[in-house]
């Protein structure tokens, strides 16, 4: 057994789905509009740049500003895809998502790209690896977090026909993608992407297609593990979460962030209550040292490997 | 009860009556607090006369009984920790019926101690850490230049507040993005919780800071509305340049023992100083 995760024929990078669909839907509505901090290059919103001009609105190097910003194009009746590197939109201005998004109530999705660790060798000023954590805690703030560029789109989709404040957690890390193209993403409900009876592997982010593979590794010896994507962080899907725990009596959450507090953590919090059962829960333990995205992955064992022994752990096998 | 927005002329008896009416919110405002054993009497009352001057000198455009109009003017309460006196300055412009105004801080009561806009019609955005409101705001009068609408929004900061980093952020975008619509008043009331501002960290020069980042400045005497309508009545200052009023206010004003005090931030009244404010405000109507 290797301790690689076989790699995909094809990758893609979504923030292209995220520009590409925001293109889209700045075409049909002139309500819709971008807020970014210098980050039109590293939001490949430069797209909605060129095809729609004085659509984007560039705040500069001032994330407080930007989300503030944002809610007060929402009063003024636009729709405000505010969007920049996650680590400086989320916990820089952390207090404007809590106040002038979520408990205004302002109708502003904010857009974290480069979540996580992509931005692996920059190091833990550059990771994003506490936003699921940070944001999950706000009220009334939806949180999601897309596998692939299919679901990356919809949850932009859905964002925009979303009335309030919804954060869209995505990546630049390089995916393959898992939903089929009549894949439909709803705010709030998890998608199981494979069956099994055995055990259940929770993940979201770019860890999905890593937990598909390590449901392949268990395949190999006998074991069937149920594959769930927890897209929404917030609101959490509890029903899927019970049903995992009653049905296959042990789960293990993978996610792409720091192991206390995000996916597992709410997950960890409706088993605890609804349906104890064994879980392993599957992160980054702290600051990462230096390295690329996959090689950090793949070093806490978030791949088929790692994901597939903590399954077993699980199952006592 | 719609306003006519008017930038024109100022009527004859208007200052008159903005003067009662500021003494009509202090002395709620005054009720409030004192009954809820909870407030910010000093910010509230060096701001009631702006807010007055506002709502009810024919400034701003709006229209209680359809607070959602995408058309209205805004304004925005950067300050939030002096929302009694909007509550108050709100429940007297028709937005909510002034008995509410008793139910203040009281559990489950609309009229929390910042305010929500959720609960309060009128309310804009909900503030209450400094260094939100303004940058709100400047995104509000973004959409205006944008929709390339006349709508006016105006935002009242406190000085202390202009210690905030975010706040500096705004008035750089609201420069760039040339929002002459947007109209800033700074209550330059010279003390915040701790101490005097100077003392603390220092703000001046005040204006010079707003004319560095683009800003058309004017300064007022903050608690003389014939004053105040005189500068709003000036307003846009200049061509493409957001407009900033330092409204130097007096902190407690038209209390002799509360006015320019740096413990009355917060302080509550005992009864008798509430009874012996009420005299003042009282006595200072005619």
């Amino acid at each position: 057994m290797t301790a690689q995760t076989p790699a995909p024929a094809e990758l893609f990078d979504c923030r292209d789905a995220f520009a590409e669909t925001l293109v889209e839907l700045a075409q049909a509505d002139p309500r819709v509009v971008a807020v970014v901090n210098d980050s039109l290059g590293s939001t490949k919103l430069s797209k909605l740049d060129k095809a729609l001009p004085g659509r984007v609105i560039n705040v500069g190097i001032a994330e407080q500003d930007m989300v503030g910003i944002g809610a007060g194009l929402a009063n003024g009746g636009k729709v405000p895809f505010v969007s920049g590197a996650s680590p400086f939109l989320t916990a820089r201005a952390l207090e404007q998502i809590k106040v002038d998004a979520a408990y205004t109530g302002a109708n502003v999705k904010l857009v974290g790209v480069s979540s996580g660790v992509a931005y692996g060798e920059l190091g833990p000023t550059h990771h994003s690896i506490e936003d699921i954590a940070w944001t999950r805690a706000i009220d009334r703030l939806v949180v999601i977090v897309p596998a692939d560029p299919v679901e990356t789109a919809q949850a932009i989709r859905a964002a925009y026909d979303y009335e309030g404040p919804v954060f869209v957690r995505t990546s630049r890390i390089g995916v393959p993608i898992v939903h089929p193209d009549d894949y439909r993403f709803e705010i709030g409900r998890s998608v199981r992407l494979r069956d099994g009876e055995d055990v259940t592997i929770m993940a979201n982010g770019v860890v999905v297609a890593r937990a598909l593979a390590a449901a392949e590794l268990l395949a190999a010896d006998g074991v069937e593990a149920r594959v769930v994507n927890m897209a929404t962080v917030a609101p959490l899907d509890r029903e899927a979460i019970v049903a995992a725990a009653t049905e296959t009596g042990g789960i293990v959450t993978a996610e792409e962030a720091i192991v206390r507090g995000g996916l597992g953590g709410a997950v960890a919090e409706v088993v605890a209550e609804e349906a104890p059962v064994r879980m392993r829960l599957l992160g980054f333990p702290g600051f990462c040292p230096t390295g690329s995205a996959t090689f950090l992955l793949d070093h806490f064992g978030l791949n088929a490997d790692g994901i597939a022994a903590a399954a077993r752990e699980v199952i006592g096998s | 009860m719609t306003t006519d927005g008017a930038s024109g002329a100022i009527r004859a008896g208007t200052v008159e009556t903005l003067r009662q009416r500021a003494i009509d919110v202090r002395l709620r405002d005054l009720k409030m607090i004192h009954g809820a054993r909870l407030g910010h009497i000093g910010g509230e009352f060096s701001a009631a006369d702006i807010l007055v001057t506002l709502y009810f000198g024919g400034v701003l455009r709006y229209d209680p009984q359809n607070p959602d109009d995408p058309e209205r003017e805004r304004f925005v309460l950067s300050k939030g920790h002096s929302a009694a006196a909007l509550y108050t300055t709100l429940a007297l412009a028709g937005y909510f019926e002034e008995s509410e105004l008793d139910t203040f801080l009281q559990p489950h009561s609309a009229l929390n101690g910042h305010p929500d806009r959720n609960k309060v019609p009128g309310v804009e955005t909900n503030t209450g850490p400094l260094g939100h409101g303004f940058p709100v705001a400047v995104g509000i009068a973004l959409s205006g230049a944008m929709d390339d609408a006349d709508r006016r929004t105006f935002v009242l900061t406190g000085d202390g507040e202009l210690q905030e980093g975010s706040m500096w952020e705004a008035a750089m975008a609201a420069d760039h993005y040339r929002l002459d619509k947007l109209v800033c008043i700074v209550d330059r009331n010279r003390l915040q919780q701790g101490d005097r501002t100077e003392l603390t960290m220092a703000l001046d020069p005040l204006p010079d800071k707003f004319r560095a980042f683009g800003w058309a400045v004017r300064e007022v005497d903050g608690n003389d509305p014939a004053a105040l309508l005189e500068v709003f009545a000036a307003l846009p200052f200049e061509t493409d340049k957001p407009n900033c009023i330092i409204a130097n206010t007096t902190k407690g004003k038209g209390i002799s023992f509360i006015e320019d005090r740096k413990e009355w931030h917060h302080r509550i009244p005992t009864d008798e100083e509430y009874a012996q404010a009420v005299v003042e405000l009282e006595g200072s109507r005619a």
